[in-house]
C-alpha cells in the first residue's frame, strides 16, 4: 500500500517535473547570482560558502513544498486515502518521503559539489554533503507540516515559509557547525541533526495528518 | 449490513443544510437522494464516507464487519475522478488497485469499456472518459457500500449503461448503493429521499 503510494508519487515527480525544475532551477540561480552581488573576493565567498549554500537549500525545499498534498487535494485522491484502512500518518510520510527522494536529496546531493561556484573549500565538500543529506530528510518532513496546514490556501508557499522557517532554524544551526566546525563539534553536531531527522520522522506524520483531517471534515 | 440515520443533520459555513434525517439501508438495496441544488445531496454523502460530521443525530452501522468503520467499507464517487492526468489510465487503476488492495486491473478496465484506453494518459481523455476511470474503482476493488455523488454526470448513454449494469450486479450480490443525483439513472431505487432546499 505505502509502496505503491512512494512509486506513484516518484513517477508523478519525474514526469511532471514542476516542483523538483522549479528548485534545482532556483538553486542554480541563486549560486550564479550570488558571487556577482557579492563580488569577486575569493576569500569572503569562501568564508561564505557553507551558510550560503545551506539557506538556498532551505529556501528550494520550500518552494517546491506546496505541491506535496495540493495535487492530490484538488483532484480528490486525498479524500479517498482517508477512507482506506491505511492511517492517515503513513499516507502523509509516504507522500514527504517522495518529496524528499525527488527533490530534497538530489539537491542535497548536488548542492556541495555546486559549492564551486562559490569557491567552497574542497575539504568542506564531505562534511557538507553528509550534513545536507541528514538535515534535508528533516527538511522535506517538516515542509510536509507546512504544506498540510496551507492545504486549502492558493499560493500558499510564502505562508509555508512563515509557518515552517521558524522550524528549520535548528537544522540550519546544526547543519552548518556539521558542515564547517573543528573535527570535535562536526562528531556531536551530525548526532544532533540525526537526532532531529528521526524525531521529525516521527512527529512531522504526526501534526500533518492531524492538519489534513481538520481540512477535510 | 444496515445502515441507519437517526435525526441527521448538517451545518456547513453556520447554514442549516438539512435537518432530523431518517433513513435505513440494508443490503441489496439502493437509496437515492434526490432534490435540487444546494439541498444537502452530497453534504450527506460526506457524511456517510466520514468526510465530514454530522451537526446533530448520528449514524449507526449494524451486523456489519464491525471492526471496520462505514468508510473504510465504501466507496466514495465524488465529483472529482481522483485519477491524475499526468499518469495513464492503467498506472492510476494499478495504483488505487495497489493502495487500496483490488486485485487485477483488466477486469475493471472492461467494466467501464476502458481497455482500448488504457495506455493513454488521462490528460488526454474525455470528461465522460475521464469519470469512467473514476468509476473503474467501482469494479476494481470489491468494498460493500458505493456511495455515488452523481455518478452519471458526463456520460453517454452506453456509459450509462455500463454503469447501470455495474450498480445491478452489486446490488445482487447484496451490496448497498446510496446515491444523490438529479438526472434518472435508469434504474429503480428501492427507497427514494427527497431533501427539500432552502434557499
Amino acid at each position: 500500500m505505502l509502496w505503491s503510494l512512494l512509486a506513484r508519487d516518484l513517477t508523478l515527480a519525474a514526469r511532471q517535473g514542476g516542483g523538483v525544475g522549479t528548485a534545482v532551477g532556483f538553486f542554480l540561480t541563486v549560486l550564479v547570482l550570488l558571487p556577482i552581488g557579492i563580488g569577486p573576493d575569493q576569500f569572503t565567498l569562501q568564508r561564505l560558502a557553507p551558510g550560503i549554500l545551506w539557506i538556498t537549500l532551505l529556501l528550494s525545499v520550500l518552494l517546491s513544498a506546496d505541491r506535496i498534498f495540493q495535487q492530490d487535494y484538488e483532484d480528490g485522491s486525498l479524500e479517498i486515502m482517508t477512507m482506506a484502512s491505511l492511517p492517515l500518518e503513513l499516507v502523509v510520510l509516504a507522500k514527504t518521503l517522495a518529496h524528499w527522494l525527488s527533490t530534497s536529496l538530489p539537491l542535497a546531493i548536488a548542492a556541495p559539489f555546486l559549492g564551486v561556484l562559490l569557491n567552497l573549500k574542497t575539504q568542506t565538500i564531505w562534511p557538507l554533503l553528509v550534513a545536507m543529506m541528514l538535515g534535508s530528510v528533516a527538511l522535506s518532513l517538516i515542509a510536509g507540516i507546512g504544506a498540510s496546514l496551507t492545504l486549502d490556501l492558493r499560493r500558499g508557499g510564502l505562508l509555508i515559509s512563515i509557518l515552517v522557517l521558524p522550524l528549520y532554524v535548528p537544522v540550519l544551526v546544526f547543519g552548518i557547525s556539521a558542515s564547517t566546525g573543528t573535527p570535535d563539534i562536526i562528531a556531536p553536531s551530525l548526532l544532533i541533526l540525526s537526532a532531529i531527522a528521526l524525531a521529525s520522522l516521527v512527529l512531522a506524520p504526526l501534526a500533518a495528518a492531524a492538519a489534513l483531517r481538520a481540512y477535510l471534515k | 449490513m444496515r445502515i441507519t440515520a437517526e435525526n441527521l443533520s448538517c451545518e456547513r459555513g453556520g447554514r442549516l443544510v438539512f435537518s432530523n434525517l431518517n433513513f435505513t439501508v440494508s443490503d441489496g438495496e439502493f437509496l437515492q437522494f434526490t432534490g435540487p441544488n444546494g439541498a444537502g445531496k452530497s453534504s450527506l454523502l460526506r457524511l456517510l464516507a466520514n468526510l465530514s460530521e454530522p451537526s446533530a443525530g448520528h449514524l449507526k452501522l449494524e451486523i456489519g464487519k464491525a471492526d471496520l468503520a462505514l468508510a473504510q467499507q465504501a466507496h466514495y464517487i465524488a465529483h472529482t475522478d481522483a485519477s491524475k492526468s499526468a499518469l495513464t489510465v492503467a498506472e492510476n487503476l494499478k495504483f488505487w488497485s495497489g493502495f487500496l488492495g483490488g486485485g487485477d486491473i483488466s477486469p475493471a478496465l472492461a467494466a467501464v469499456n476502458l481497455g482500448a484506453l488504457a495506455d493513454y494518459p488521462v490528460a488526454l481523455l474525455s470528461a465522460g472518459q475521464k469519470r469512467r476511470v473514476g468509476l473503474a474503482r467501482l469494479a476494481l476493488i470489491s468494498r460493500k457500500v458505493w456511495l455515488l455523488d452523481e455518478p452519471g454526470v458526463g456520460l453517454d448513454a452506453a456509459s450509462q449503461r455500463l454503469l447501470v449494469n455495474l450498480m445491478r450486479n452489486h446490488l445482487k450480490a447484496d451490496g448497498i448503493i446510496i446515491a444523490a443525483t438529479h438526472v434518472a439513472l435508469g434504474l429503480r431505487p428501492d427507497k427514494n429521499l427527497a431533501l427539500g432546499g432552502k434557499p
